[in-house]
């Protein structure tokens, strides 16, 4: 096996880091644009999801278990994010950072939750058979790469759910009031729209696609109390790198994240691309504060 | 430089060494729409003008632009015959600019005198800010300062307990307290009642002279009572320029502000 | 105990004008009261324990940290959730050396000869010297901090995403020691000190010596950061927090003062990460990762961001408890501690030192009315 099935598998790798990354920060994505705060339980709803997946496989055991278990998990983390929104998020929408803080106590209380109903060590979600191959190419430059189904899945999955999304924002009448509060609060305010149900229902959205990352994530490995936390620190660092609420923003941030990452590997050792991360965020910054997509708008904060 | 440049209102000193601020063709694109559209404008030393012009005519963007809060997309912006178009905020504050916001900007969790101290310092460096002492002569200028904005009696309750009025004219002291040369002051009687609008008016006339002053109001009587020369902007560009009383009758002016069917097109 | 600066009682505009939140030390009676507690605290030797003295200069040490977390989160509005790393770094520098001056000539460290290095990493080879450690206790993390705040701060980005940043930088730093085994001693860290400059640290001696020296700091750097947030930066720092844009219209550039902020709270947790390395005896990347980081930040929360009594009473309450709570009931603590997230932010922002001050100059009525709304800086 020469370099170029390897550099094209950790592309495709990188493709795949993206999706997963992209499931779990879109959610994040849109209620900071929409509220400017940021739910540091989010990867615990990844956590919520990939346990729903669990329990799921375990009423509905067939080949079909894991397409039953994506509703189930949807379902189940946008519930646990409309509890959380109505009650916490709800309250301290005008003290973001503090909203940081609240929703990572709620992180911890879940996590340990999840620690006494299930265990510390974790449980296998098994892929089912039509999931449990790869393909590999059989001759020509890239001889030897192999691409497993799972990470092909997750790629679909990923790709559907930004096209429903996007039909979502841009085509339905919910989308066009989100795009209403996202643009000007207090106008779509005054026009009579109903702003906090906007909020509501953009939050148990964004909560319920990381339920659905969580049932895709179970697929790759054992779901932990905090298997969520290994995500959605790269989530945070897409928002970051995205842009204020903008889809494209965050599935192209979600991109150089994933590829960024998978590359990196390529050269460094992996316990370094961490730190390399970092330091490519802060390097982008430099360049683009306003991250991959800019609003421009006459309304700058005073 | 277009025809904007007024007659000195002075008279005999030299026009070149007594401009002040020059905006230059400034156009300034919002993704196609241009809030400012080769906007030029000329302000001598000591002088007042008045800057009117129907919504979105660019008047608030111009002073976001002059200010640097907004950069012009192309465009020069030359204050005391040097360019600062580029230049971050605070440089250019520290050169002799400051502005009101529309919005009363005053910091709500600090005292009314300490709002004024902090505009009032001469050395706004940071290291600048370990230094023990207050300046006497920055703590005359404060005094007196809070007495012509009729605040002395209240120097110590948080800003943000004024009333509305109050924190305009605060927001108007901090901007005089910079001791700035050009002096923004975007709506500065917005939420004011007759009374408040008349004092306001004569504070500001009190002013020019030792600075120059571009004021941006609505409100005719207002204007009437600064008596400056008036621009008028429709769609980021230059109307009109003349007296209160000559853009009053103006049939274009009226046209902009009551009859606005034919330009809708563009918008 | 009420170190709220906000309240400075006004002065009247004849006599002292305009020198109120300017004017230098005031042995006001919350600072007698501070050096009465100090008084007391430096008998402890003689009247707790020998094991209760050393989980009292921990907490101490962490309490350094707190009050710079004060200067840094509730003055400066800057969220770090990186703080472990400046913790991690102090409590580092001064491990490397305790492992270097325990060697003999041409001897490495136990951890690095069972990784099979067979020479000394270059950046640990200053370390070799005690004063090269002390300097770098406050200096490596001083610097990290300005570089990194003062690259995030001039592009303007703050808020929400600087707390973010500095989460990542957490995880990156705990990911890095983890991973470095054969040089930073991986999971377990570096532990087993002996000597310091020739100390016994065993001694009863060195115990009662460190826990004055963790005292005079905690002194010490209550005396200076209340100087420093009553001098007029304190004051910018807290305009540049309350409107940011405002202070740039007027001329100042927001971001020295940000970074100057962060790079003390920085220095603060160095020393208190090398403090605490000295009473515990232990340094290790679970220490310095996401979860202490964010932990050290609701220390602050509980006792109140704004006061720096608070901070070091929070710092002991939350440890304490966790020190009672967790040995006892594991799982217990983690709800708890969660909770106290979600109650001390919704309902108490001020933390406990709002709470006394308030009570002390409001009503008791007042307050309850300003809980229930639940609107509070």
């Amino acid at each position: 096996m020469g370099e170029w099935p390897l550099i094209a598998g950790q592309i495709f790798n990188g493709f795949s880091v993206a999706s997963l990354y992209v499931l779990a920060a879109l959610g994040l994505a849109l209620s900071f644009g929409l509220m400017r705060v940021i739910n540091m339980a989010h990867g615990e709803m990844l956590m919520l999801g990939g346990y729903l997946a669990y329990l799921t496989l375990q009423v509905v055991p067939g080949p079909l278990g894991i397409l039953a278990a994506m509703p189930v998990a949807f379902l189940g983390a946008a519930a646990v994010g409309a509890v959380l929104e109505a009650t916490l998020i709800k309250r301290l929408s005008a003290r973001p950072l503090d909203t940081l803080l609240a929703t990572w106590g709620v992180s911890l209380i879940l996590q340990q939750a999840a620690r006494n109903l299930f265990g510390a060590i974790g449980v296998d979600v098994r892929a089912p058979q039509w999931l449990n191959h790869a393909y590999t190419v059989p001759s020509g430059f890239l001889e030897g790469l192999t691409i497993p189904a799972t990470r092909l899945f997750i790629l679909a999955v990923a790709f559907a759910v930004m096209g429903a999304l996007s039909l979502l924002l841009a085509r339905t009448r919910i989308g066009l009031l989100v795009r209403a509060v996202n643009q000007d609060r207090g106008m779509a305010a005054a026009t009579g729209i109903n702003v906090r149900a906007v909020d509501l229902s953009v939050f148990c959205l964004g909560t319920g696609i990381a339920g659905l990352a969580g049932v895709v994530l179970a697929l790759l490995g054992p779901v932990t109390p905090n298997v969520g936390q290994s995500y959605v620190v790269p989530a945070f660092l897409v928002v970051v790198l995205g842009g204020l609420g903008s889809l494209k923003g965050t599935a192209i941030a979600s991109l150089i994240v994933g590829l960024f990452s998978a590359l990196v590997q390529i050269l460094v050792d992996v316990s370094l691309t961490q730190v390399l991360l970092l330091l490519f965020v802060i390097g982008f910054i430099q360049f683009r504060p306003q991250g991959v997509v800019a609003v421009r708008s006459r309304a700058l904060d005073a | 430089m277009n025809a904007t440049a007024p007659a000195s209102h002075i008279g005999t000193i030299d026009p070149v060494t007594n401009l002040l601020l020059a905006v230059d063709g400034v156009t300034v694109d919002f993704d196609g729409f241009k809030a400012l559209n080769g906007f030029s404008l000329t302000l001598d030393r000591g002088t007042l003008r008045v800057l009117i012009g129907p919504n979105g005519a660019g008047k608030s963007t111009l002073c976001d632009t002059i200010i640097g809060r907004v950069r012009a997309t192309s465009g020069r912006v030359i204050f005391k015959g040097q360019d600062i178009t580029h230049l971050p905020e605070h440089e250019i504050v520290r050169r002799g600019i400051c502005r009101k916001f529309q919005t009363p900007g005053v910091l709500s969790g600090l005292s009314v005198v300490d709002n004024l101290m902090i505009a009032a310092r001469r050395d706004r460096r940071w290291w600048c800010s370990f230094r023990q002492g207050v300046d006497a002569e920055e703590k005359a200028r404060v005094a007196d300062i809070l007495e012509t904005i009729g605040l002395a009696d209240r120097a110590h309750i948080p800003a943000g307990q004024l009333a509305h009025g109050e924190k305009q004219w605060l927001e108007i002291g901090m901007v005089v307290a910079t001791r700035a040369d050009l002096l923004l002051l975007d709506e500065p009687t917005a939420g004011m009642g007759p009374a408040e609008t008349s004092q306001t008016a004569a504070l500001i006339r009190r002013l020019v002279g030792q600075h120059t002053v571009l004021v941006i109001d609505h409100d005719m009587s207002f204007l009437e009572q600064l008596d400056a020369r008036v621009t008028v902007m429709h769609q980021g560009q230059f109307l009109k320029e003349g007296s209160v009383a000559a853009i009053r009758e103006d049939a274009d002016v009226a046209a902009v502000y009551l009859g606005r069917t034919k330009e809708e097109k563009h918008g | 105990m009420d170190m709220s600066i906000h309240r400075d009682t006004p002065t009247p505009l004849t006599g002292a004008p305009l020198s109120g939140p300017m004017a230098g030390p005031r042995f006001s009676r919350p600072v007698a009261l501070s050096l009465a507690l100090v008084a007391v605290a430096a008998l402890a030797p003689w009247l707790v324990s020998a094991y209760e003295l050393n989980l009292l200069a921990r907490f101490l040490a962490m309490g350094l940290l707190a009050m710079g977390l004060v200067l840094v989160w509730g003055q400066g509005g800057v969220l770090s959730l990186g703080q472990g790393v400046f913790f991690g770094l102090g409590g580092y520098a001064i491990a490397m050396h305790m492992k270097l001056a325990a060697l003999g000539e041409g001897e490495l460290p136990d951890f690095m000869v069972w990784s099979g290095l067979d020479a000394l990493p270059w950046w640990w080879v200053p370390f070799k010297s005690p004063l090269v450690a002390i300097l770098g206790v406050m200096l490596v993390p001083g610097v990290l901090a300005a570089l990194f705040s003062w690259a995030v701060f001039r592009r303007r980005v703050g808020g929400v995403y600087f707390a973010l940043i500095t989460q990542a930088l957490a995880l990156a730093f705990a990911t890095l020691l983890v991973s470095q085994q054969p040089s930073t001693g991986g999971f377990n860290g570096l532990t087993d000190f002996q000597t310091l400059m020739g100390v016994d640290l065993g001694s009863t001696a060195a115990a009662h010596g460190l826990y004055w020296l963790t005292l005079a700091l905690v002194a010490g750097a209550f005396l200076g950061l209340r100087l420093l947030m009553n001098s007029r930066y304190g004051m910018l720092l807290r305009a540049i927090r309350d409107g940011e844009n405002r202070i740039r219209f007027l001329g100042y550039d927001p971001t020295p003062f940000k970074v100057v902020a962060f790079t003390i709270g920085a220095v603060l947790a160095g020393l208190a990460g090398a403090l605490f390395t000295l009473h515990a005896g232990v340094v290790s990347p679970a220490l310095v990762g996401v979860v202490p980081s964010i932990e050290m930040v609701i220390w602050v929360a509980v006792g109140g961001r704004n006061s720096l009594a608070g901070a070091i009473a929070g710092t002991l309450a939350v440890n304490l408890a966790k020190d009672g709570v967790s040995s006892a009931f594991p799982d217990l603590w983690l709800y708890a501690l969660g909770l106290v997230f979600v109650l001390v932010v919704t309902l108490l922002p001020g933390g406990f030192a709002g709470l006394v001050g308030d009570v002390a100059d409001t009503s008791w009525a007042k307050r309850l009315k300003s809980i229930i709304v639940g609107r509070s800086k």
